[in-house]
């Protein structure tokens, strides 16, 4: 169980990242890049078939952040694989920077925009047929956010993805239960999540999202499903990692002060 | 009689030669692919045709997933569906990442008919001129829609081709189509008709009826939108005393608004439009609507007439 430790100190380390690049940044979404940064370290460290040096490589798997606001967790992971150099993530949200606010196509490794929510599933969509015309065999992953699901694009994606049995397409809900207004079963209900996908006929594996030996398992086991498109809803905890961020809707989208930083990186050393 | 042909039909035919020459090209549809004819290339390339029903969104957020992989995507349904339902995809995942998608809609303009005015996009090409990176052809009868589609094929970057539903006369003598370049398809030195997609041929009839007058128009196919060949314009402020820009589209943001903004900047001149003002359509015959909306022949004579008065 080395490969869990591994990546339980990798996760760790991204969250440093992400801390650090947003308190210089000033400004940016802390809660929901620190819930899903085990599923998306995990993903990156030990599930994805890429090459940094090669970012354009037919064969690469994909990865989509359809919920574009906790992208400095995405540039935390492509720096840390070695897509940039590690110092640029201090120039998150700057002027002229790579690394902007909502993520784009100047960022190498980011092969789509995203930010406006709801599109992100119809991206994976798109890669995962064409795939299927180019007759290659990578799979597609994309992390969509639970408030993000309110969107009606997410659902008519959803249903394509079924009707076309995008078996290497995997989707991967960050279902920490908080969104700019409070709590999603206050702000609109998704209950029951599991329910819907598995009606729009996708194979759903529901997991704690902090737990990393589930996670590479629900991985795993998205990958021997064939015929149908799977879903990871992964129960998380927003702000995971800093106690005081923890469930405080507040740090959807505040950055942490430099002196809330530095309480952080303690508690994540 | 000159030919008349339906744009669409040549649109389907061109995609299959299109298909044949290029394995990149993927043609979307959404629940229209008879009426857009891309029907025709799904037949054709049952492989590289995806039909995504009654969800405009997904469809054009699927082809930025798909145009990321290397493909050149066709992306067609009806105008109003294309630029409105799906705008911000369209913002935010086709031509924000520069994407070589070609949204190719059908059914643009007034003369849909008795569909009535949810169906008739008047203001399509607005909103597609106002997102950076968009190009906009507007072809004006059946041969140019093969030009534009083929130029939008070989050219990188997001289009937006508009073309309509009924059957449109053929123009004869054009000239070579180029991207981006307006083609003079009449001289005269007392005004000028600016007009694109099916109200070019009635600029030319009107054109023809203000010289068995007396006055000589000059006539320019602004087939492209953008890039704008503002050239063409300022030469037609220099040599004739007034513009008339004719549209089957709203007044505001179109080709009118286009020339506007040249002339206002850089040759101020005198425009009147022939278009849409501030209505929504309704149902009725295309040749009925068009003179309904002032959109005739007589209607451009008569603003020719204010324009040089």
């Amino acid at each position: 169980m080395t490969e869990i430790r591994e990546l339980q100190e990798k996760a760790k380390q991204i969250r440093r990242l992400i801390v650090q690049m947003l308190a210089e940044a000033g400004s940016g979404h802390p809660g929901g890049s620190l819930s899903s940064a085990d599923l998306i370290t995990a993903l990156f460290f030990s599930v994805l078939r890429h090459n940094p040096k090669e970012p354009s490589w037919p064969q690469r798997d994909r990865f989509h952040m359809s919920k574009g606001h906790c992208c400095p967790l995405w540039y935390a992971v492509l720096a840390e694989s070695g897509y940039f150099p590690l110092e640029r993530l201090l120039t998150l949200r700057k002027m002229g920077s790579m690394l902007q606010g909502h993520p784009d196509r100047r960022t190498p490794g980011v092969e789509v925009a995203s930010g406006s929510l709801g599109q992100g599933l119809s991206v994976a969509l798109g890669m995962s047929l064409a795939a299927r015309i180019d007759k290659l065999d990578y799979r597609v992953y994309v992390l969509l956010g639970d408030g993000e699901s309110q969107e009606g694009n997410v659902w008519e994606a959803a249903m394509a993805a079924s009707h076309y049995a995008c078996d290497n397409l995997c989707a991967i809900i960050d279902y920490n239960g908080f969104q700019i207004d409070g709590r999603t079963c206050d702000v609109m209900n998704l209950e029951p999540l599991a329910q819907k996908w598995q009606a729009f006929g996708w194979h759903t594996i529901e997991i704690d999202g902090h737990d990393m030996q589930q996670i590479v398992e629900a991985y795993k086991e998205a990958q021997g499903i064939k015929g149908k498109p799977s879903v990871i809803i992964a129960r998380t905890i927003k702000g995971k990692g800093v106690s005081f961020m923890e469930n405080v809707v507040d740090f959807h989208g505040r950055a942490p002060t430099k002196e809330e930083a530095q309480k952080a990186l303690q508690e994540l050393r | 009689m000159a030919e008349q042909l339906y744009q669409r039909d040549v649109y389907g035919k061109t995609l299959i030669e299109l298909g044949k020459a290029r394995p990149d090209i993927v043609v979307f549809d959404a629940d229209l692919s008879s009426s857009t004819r891309t029907g025709v290339f799904a037949k054709e390339f049952p492989e590289r045709f995806f039909n995504f029903g009654v969800a405009e969104q997904n469809m054009m957020a699927t082809a930025a997933g798909m145009a990321s992989c290397g493909k050149t995507v066709f992306v067609s349904t009806f105008a109003i569906f294309a630029t409105g339902r799906a705008w911000d995809q369209v913002r935010n995942s086709v031509s924000y990442s520069n994407f070589n998608i070609k949204i190719v809609a059908t059914h643009a303009g007034i003369t849909v008919g008795p569909d009535g005015a949810s169906h008739q996009a008047l203001e399509d090409i607005s909103l597609m001129r106002v997102i950076p990176n968009m190009n906009i052809i507007v072809p004006c009868d059946g041969p140019q829609t093969k030009e534009a589609i083929s130029a939008c094929a070989a050219t990188p970057g997001p289009f937006y081709v508009r073309l309509s539903r009924p059957r449109i006369p053929t123009i004869e003598n054009k000239g070579e189509f180029k991207l981006g370049k307006a083609q003079v398809l009449r001289e005269g030195k007392d005004v000028t008709l600016i007009a694109c997609g099916l109200m070019v041929a009635t600029a030319l009839e009107a054109a023809a009826n203000l010289a068995a007058k007396g006055i000589q128009a000059r006539v320019v196919n602004i087939h492209t939108i953008r890039p704008l060949d503002a050239e063409a314009i300022r030469q037609s402020a220099r040599l004739t005393k007034g513009i008339v820009v004719c549209e089957e589209h709203t007044v505001t943001g179109g080709l009118a608004s286009s020339v506007d903004e040249v002339v206002a900047e850089s040759c101020p001149t005198r425009v009147v439009r022939v278009g849409v003002k501030n209505r929504y359509g309704q149902s009725g015959e295309p040749q009925d609507l068009l003179k309904e909306y002032n959109l005739t022949s007589l209607d451009i004579e008569k603003a020719a007439r204010a324009v040089i008065a």
